[in-house]
């Protein structure tokens, strides 16, 4: 146990500095912008005093170093700086799309998990069967599928011709709760096709690797039924891989749902920052990408640690 | 290798078909298109007919053409991409996994950093510095999609060098050339082969996206993902040409992961 | 008495190559209560398809094709699935060869043996664990009443192999198939399993079929006795009366194997050519694997290195050849002070050490031809290539006795295991070394072939004068072929010398229990050695 502990603070702490070069990698790329920033932001209306202006603003006539500790410093903080765009604060800007892209994802992941699980169990059931086929054949095809075509074809089922839901997920802050539900349906099925159909085929991969092993040959020889054997034999052996598949799909739903964010116009933290890029409003770029970047890696060291702790060979008995 | 090809399940088959189809699209494009990549020749989102096989799009030109053209620049780019990513990568991990000690060590960290960042937002984030052309998609593209190739070139390498064959060939003293070229790359082959589909359509679908949100392939240029964005708005008056390029990628894709899930069928030594 | 098991005219199919094809023609079986009877044949002679059919099981790619088996009235080759889950573990049950791999290494191993007579409805919970203690004292396991609260892999090999013997008996079957279970153990080790298996046949009185390759093995648990080959019977008879008087020529081989080499006295007078000198080496940086190793090899000499697995006799040799450096110590081959990293070694000094190692099958690149693992040490060493090469190769491999016109071109991977390792000698060769380090080269070889394969080495050292350093934990083999032996344990030398001397006592305290737990064809060998074991403790 205590190897353990070693283990996952040294994880922990390779974490941390991978976010670290990833904040000066950030910085400085954005510093790279060929150009001269303030022209380019500024473009026709750049005169000699606005570009003195903007360059105060962004603080560019100090050392870069300087300007990164200050950054990381404010960053900490809570502050971000102001939009070139519009002069708002970045942190106002970003706080509300960051809580609709976790809302969208916490409500797919709620739906998309448990599903992915049971689905994969049964396919490995019922290995090869009409049923195993055919959940195979669908997975595939949604995993081939690029995220705008499942949300089109779902826009024009639902929108276009039945009229049920709404083509564009309009979401406002003084919405009840069940509105809201209502506005991310569209968005949060075309996200649940997705991520489902990934994590079920890594379940039902995982669990058929296992039922490879002579431990499982053991369990039916001693005339133990299936179910049991994949719930209780097979189940427990292939967490690893299973923590893993569903870290990744949340880091998507995180991080990865810019498409879908556009197809519904819907005001996430990942459209802002397509949005951004497009206008070249670097405080918000640098932010959104930084908060992206901690998502992502925290939720790569959790899967991390938890697969380190699920391994079977780490647990001990009291005596 | 026709033996192989009509024992091949239907799924495969069809797999195939599509994948030829798509090719044949791309290589004959000029030949096939009526009419030119970027000319005008119709009123806006025109319905099929004889004249425009798939009506035309948000400014008139002909969709069909479009599609064609289409193929060909987004098959081309996709497949140097993956091609310049998988030469990249699985060097890069063939040489961390027979040199090991501190080259693997220095290597993994880097390649670590580089997937400590969100793909998609790190492309965004390098075309917005960068400005999007072509051969900063191809660079960027491959970089990022390297460093898987090399994760699993690694893995792959790792499981044949413990073998004692390549034991057998260090006590000989042969060099890392050898082992890689000689030793490793021939058994490495049947899973990087798959991969290379899985790369492929993973591209693929990666430069249609950033086509879609109008960071990839800059129009006037034909490509199927921006096609979708362009007529995106028409959906919602019931007209479903954006679903045609969409299907298209749709196509594309499931046929070569039909493909390779009958070739990792096929690799697996045919149990289940 | 009736019989609990009869097999009749029992056919059994694979499916490869493309169609149905039998493993198993013909066998007729038949076992009473009390009764063990021993399976034994080569690998592929169908013993473990027989043995797992007798529980109604075929492992993927195989069916029951014809024939009857009938378990204690029920006929198994027609029964429901439910009706076959009815039976498993409960009126039959299986101990398998590994039981590092059969124990789910998620659950507690009493909740593991408690799994199935709760399944089965036999008894609650609590009484199954009562009982598995129990057991697990008659089983002479250490520390019954909490050696089953824990986890697998918290147990050493031979304790697990006796936890799943327990395991088998949970539900009280009436027939126990043992499944080689000694084989993936020590031969110290190996006693401990025997004596619970001889516990529960004889003092239990349960039915067993036993499967092993080995006939000592064999002899000392079955009351009778099959030899299958290829899936056909070939002898049947009562133990004693089979290893008496064999009737079949296969049987007799079987029994016959392992003639001693005769003594040459050209020890040391030759020269040394591998001198190694207060050796250590480690894994970790912190513990010693190997601890002050002295070693020395004579010109055409065979030195074998014996110990049971975890004594660093693997290790020695990656030191030798460079690839786990020594942390101190030198070696010295051809009076020439070789540096401890490979990478510094010069290609003459590679070239005139060999290896060979224990799985042919991944010793040898599935993706080459046997002309491209032949001709390659020719052509890197000596620089000969084109015909010339190829002449080279077809001398090797007439040198190790494969017909060259239609070996040349073959796959490795269209090879036997006994052809391959061939090869791996004809690739060692080819470099024409003067010491060839040999890692268990036959312990992956079915007893026939290693045979044969001994032979060959044999010959080619009365050939070219090559030395051997040989390792292995069998200590039959070393017999065969050693002339001198050096017997590891834990990273130390404890013994080393000429044969006879090691071989005759006085021996150092463990190469005596190593010796002594040799089984022999015998069939009281092992009463007798309990027996002594037991008297010496009062």
């Amino acid at each position: 146990m205590k190897n353990v502990l070693i283990l996952i603070s040294k994880r922990s702490i390779a974490s941390l500095l991978t976010l670290f070069i990833v904040s000066v990698i950030i910085f400085i790329g954005v510093e790279l912008l060929p150009g001269d920033v303030a022209e380019t932001v500024l473009g026709q209306s750049a005169t000699p005093e606005t570009v003195e202006a903007f360059r105060k603003e962004l603080k560019l006539d100090l050392p870069p170093h300087t300007r990164y500790v200050a950054w990381l410093k404010g960053f900490v903080h809570g502050d971000f700086g102001n939009s070139l765009a519009n002069g708002r604060p970045v942190f106002e800007l970003i706080g509300w799309r960051l809580s609709n892209t976790l809302f969208l994802a916490f409500t797919t992941s709620l739906i998309a998990i448990p599903l992915a699980i049971c689905l994969g169990m049964l396919a490995a059931l019922y290995r090869n069967s009409l049923f195993d086929k055919f959940i195979s054949i669908t997975t595939l095809s949604f995993i081939s599928f690029p995220e705008f075509f499942i949300a089109y074809i779902l826009i024009a089922i639902f929108s276009v011709q039945l009229g049920i839901f709404p083509s564009l997920a309009v979401i406002e802050k003084h919405m009840s709760f069940g509105a809201k539900i209502y506005a991310i349906l569209l968005p949060s099925l075309t996200l649940t096709c997705v991520v489902t159909a990934h994590m079920m085929r890594q379940t039902r991969a995982a669990i058929i690797n296992v039922l490879a092993s002579a431990y499982i040959e053991m369990a039916e020889i001693k005339g133990i039924n299936r179910l049991r054997i994949i719930v209780h034999h097979a189940f427990p052996n292939s967490l690893s891989p299973v923590i893993n598949v569903i870290a990744v799909n949340i880091a998507y739903l995180i991080v990865g749902v810019v498409i879908v964010e556009v197809v519904f116009v819907y005001p996430g933290l990942g459209q802002l920052l397509v949005d951004s890029v497009a206008k070249r409003d670097l405080p918000v770029v640098q932010a959104s990408g930084l908060i992206f970047s901690f998502i992502f890696i925290f939720l790569n060291l959790a899967a991390d640690v938890l697969s380190m702790l699920s391994n079977p060979k780490l647990r001990q008995s009291e005596i | 290798m026709l033996r192989l090809l009509r024992q091949a399940p239907l799924s495969a088959k069809i797999g195939i078909a599509i994948v030829f189809l798509n090719i044949f699209a791309a290589i004959f494009a000029p030949i096939i298109a009526p009419y030119e990549e970027t000319s005008i020749v119709g009123d806006v989102w025109e319905v099929f007919s004889g004249k425009f096989y798939l009506g035309t799009d948000h400014i008139g030109r002909d969709l069909f053409t479009r599609m064609m053209f289409g193929a060909r620049n987004t098959i081309i780019l996709a497949f140097i991409t993956t091609f310049l990513s998988f030469l990249v990568g699985s060097t890069l991990g063939f040489i961390a996994a027979v040199k090991g000690s501190w080259t693997d060590n220095i290597l993994s960290r880097i390649i670590d950093i580089i997937m400590a960042f969100p793909t998609l937002i790190f492309a965004l984030m390098i075309l917005s510095v960068m400005g999007s052309s072509v051969p900063t998609l191809i660079f960027t593209i491959a970089i990022l999609d390297s460093t898987r190739v090399y994760r699993l070139s690694r893995a792959v390498a790792m499981d044949i060098e413990v073998m004692e064959f390549v034991e057998a060939a260090r006590l000989r003293g042969e060099g890392l050339w050898w082992l890689m070229r000689h030793e490793i790359l021939p058994n490495a082959m049947p899973p990087l082969m798959a991969e290379f589909g899985l790369r492929f359509c993973f591209v693929f679908l990666f430069i249609a996206s950033l086509s879609f949100l109008g960071l990839g392939l800059q129009p006037p240029l034909a490509d199927w993902g921006g096609m979708v964005r362009e007529n995106a708005g028409a959906i919602t008056f019931g007209i479903y040409t954006p679903l045609i390029p969409a299907g298209a990628i749709a196509l594309l894709t499931v046929g070569v992961n039909l493909i390779v899930d009958w070739f990792l069928h096929l690799s697996s030594g045919l149990h289940e | 008495m009736k019989n609990l098991l009869e097999i009749k005219n029992l056919y059994i199919e694979a499916y490869y190559d493309e169609q149905w094809q039998p493993i198993v023609r013909n066998i007729n079986l038949h076992l009473k209560r009390g009764e063990v009877l021993g399976l034994i044949g080569e690998s592929g002679a169908g013993k473990s398809t027989i043995g797992l059919a007798a529980m109604g099981f075929t492992r993927q790619g195989c069916r029951l094709a014809s024939g009857s088996i009938n378990l204690d009235g029920t006929e198994i080759k027609d029964a429901s699935a439910a009706e076959l889950k009815a039976i498993r573990g409960s009126k039959i049950a299986y101990v398998a060869q590994s039981a590092a791999a059969s124990f789910n290494p998620s659950h507690k191993v009493i909740k593991q043996y408690a799994e199935a007579p709760v399944h089965h409805g036999l008894m609650g919970y609590e009484e199954a664990e009562e009982e598995a203690i129990e057991l697990y004292r008659r089983l002479f396991l250490p520390t019954p009443e909490k050696i089953g609260y824990r986890y697998p892999h918290e147990l050493s090999g031979g304790q697990l192999q006796r936890s799943m013997v327990a395991m088998a008996m949970s539900c009280k079957p009436d027939i126990i198939v043992f499944d080689e279970p000694t084989t993936a153990l020590d031969v110290t080790t190996q006693i401990e399993v025997l004596a619970a298996v001889k516990e529960i046949t004889k003092k239990m009185n349960k039915a067993a079929l036993y499967i092993t390759h080995d006939l000592a093995v064999v002899a000392q648990v079955a009351h009778r006795i099959m030899v299958l080959r290829n899936g056909r019977l070939v002898e049947e008879g009562e133990t004693c009366e089979l290893l008496e008087n064999p009737k079949e020529k296969y049987t007799r081989e079987l029994l016959n194997v392992r003639s001693t080499r005769q003594e040459k006295n050209n020890s040391d007078e030759m020269g040394i050519i591998l001198n190694i000198k207060k050796v250590s080496a480690t894994y970790t940086g912190q513990e010693n694997v190997l601890d002050d190793i002295d070693l020395v090899v004579s010109k055409g000499q065979t030195v074998a290195l014996v110990g049971e697995s975890g004594s660093g006799k693997s290790t020695l040799a990656r030191v030798i050849t460079g690839l786990l450096p020594a942390t101190r110590g030198s070696v010295t081959f051809l009076g020439k002070e070789l540096p401890l990293q490979l990478r510094k070694r010069e290609k003459e000094d590679l070239r005139r050490m060999q290896m060979i190692y224990q799985m042919p099958d991944t010793a040898l690149n599935p993706r080459q031809t046997v002309r491209k693992v032949i001709g390659r040490p020719i052509e890197f060493y000596f620089g000969i290539k084109g015909r010339e090469k190829d002449e080279k190769i077809r001398e090797l491999l007439e040198k190790i006795e494969l017909d060259p016109d239609s070996y040349i071109n073959r796959m490795t991977t269209e090879l036997s295991g006994g052809e391959k390792q061939r090869i791996c000698i004809a690739r060692a060769l080819a470099a024409e070394p003067e010491l060839i380090i040999c890692d268990e080269v036959t312990s992956a070889l079915d007893q026939l072939v290693a045979e044969g394969l001994l032979d060959l080495l044999q010959d080619l050292q009365n050939k070219t004068n090559v030395s051997y350093l040989f390792i292995t934990h069998d200590l039959a083999t070393v017999k065969a072929i050693a002339d001198k032996i050096v017997i590891m344990l834990k990273g130390r030398i404890v013994e080393q010398g000429e044969k006879a001397e090691v071989l005759s006592p006085p021996h150092h305290e463990y190469t005596d229990k190593l010796l002594a737990s040799v089984p022999e064809m015998d069939p009281n060998w092992l009463d007798n050695l309990l027996a002594s074991r037991a008297s010496a403790f009062i």
